[in-house]
């Protein structure tokens, strides 16, 4: 299976992300700069975290123009595995590929800790190595990451199934008190509705090795390699 | 030459945390008074030509695609200065 890293100027989790595909995954992987304008050969795409264009204007709204978005929104629409983490999943929502916007964390803070995540499906192309209602463990590192959206379409993320992961407490609890920027619903990660495209605040790249500290995100990447495996070809 | 401002404000409805903060910071300033405070952008614009009609169509069109994100932002434009 063959990897693509989109690399904006101002991604920083981009050398991460490669390196768990190769080192860890063992599939092919390639950067893909920002102003390439295909994205031919690729069985998967990956948006990486950091500040693509500083965050200017609002978070991922100038990537979101940037030459090769085109080719990734027809690669999206064509069925492809897309992943957005963090600034990646900002990157998403400007882009229109998932529907909602990020605020500023209500506590205002940059957080970066470990928090726990419950996984609500484990039949997608990014959780099925998964279980329902297990619970991971897998940092976030964002400012912006209180995702937003109206009722209408919060209940259509609900009722098609698309929110795959909520923020909880160690033994699974949900309550506002595991959230940890306000996110709506607790939400730290959707879906389209088609399923192929998916957007997470949490950085499974950073912790797909036991010499992290944990390999819950390991899963994640697993999950694609799996389903591209199983369906995908 | 035209030259726009342009408006961006959090809808109503959208949470600001910026606002809270802000607002909180003015209490304590002893401004006991303020009741709410949001946090919006102020976007200038320089245009050539000076058809104000058809600027102000492609302003709208900037707002909506770029300036503005029309989930969380409303936004409003105006145009201030011909020479």
């Amino acid at each position: 299976m063959k990897f693509g890293v989109v690399v904006f100027p101002g991604s920083n989790c981009d050398a991460d992300c490669y390196h768990v595909v190769k080192e860890v995954m063992n599939q092919q992987v390639e950067y893909i700069w920002h102003k390439e304008n295909a994205v031919d050969g690729f069985d998967a795409l990956i948006l990486p975290g950091g500040f693509s264009y500083g965050d200017y204007l609002r978070t991922g709204a100038i990537a979101r123009f940037s030459p090769i978005m085109p080719s990734v929104i027809d690669f999206a629409a064509r069925g492809g595995l897309v992943i957005g983490i963090c600034n990646g999943f900002q990157i998403l929502l400007e882009a229109g590929l998932l529907p909602g916007a990020m605020l500023r964390n209500s506590s205002l803070k940059f957080i970066c800790k470990p928090v726990y995540l419950k996984i609500n499906r484990a039949d997608t192309p990014f959780t099925n190595r998964l279980q329902v209602d297990q619970v991971t463990r897998i940092p976030v590192a964002h400012g912006e990451g209180n995702y937003f959206c109206d009722e209408n379409t919060l209940q259509s993320l609900k009722d098609n199934g698309q929110i795959l992961f909520t923020y909880c407490g160690a033994d699974g609890e949900e309550s506002p008190e595991f959230n940890p920027n306000g996110s709506l619903a607790n939400i730290a990660g959707i879906s389209n509705q088609k399923g192929n495209v998916l957007g997470m605040m949490p950085h499974p790249e950073r912790c797909s090795e036991e010499i992290l500290g944990g390999r819950d995100g390991f899963y994640i990447f697993d999950s694609m390699i799996n389903w591209f495996e199983e369906v995908g070809k | 030459m035209l030259k726009a401002n342009i408006y961006v404000t959090l809808k109503n409805g959208v949470l600001d945390p910026q606002g809270e903060a802000v607002k909180k910071s003015l209490k304590v300033l002893d401004y006991g008074q303020v009741d709410e405070v949001r946090i919006g952008k102020f976007i200038e614009v320089w245009l050539e030509g000076d058809d104000r009609e058809s600027a102000l169509k492609e302003l709208e069109e900037m707002s909506d695609k770029l300036l503005a994100n029309p989930v969380i932002e409303d936004y409003r434009v105006e145009i201030v200065e011909v020479n």
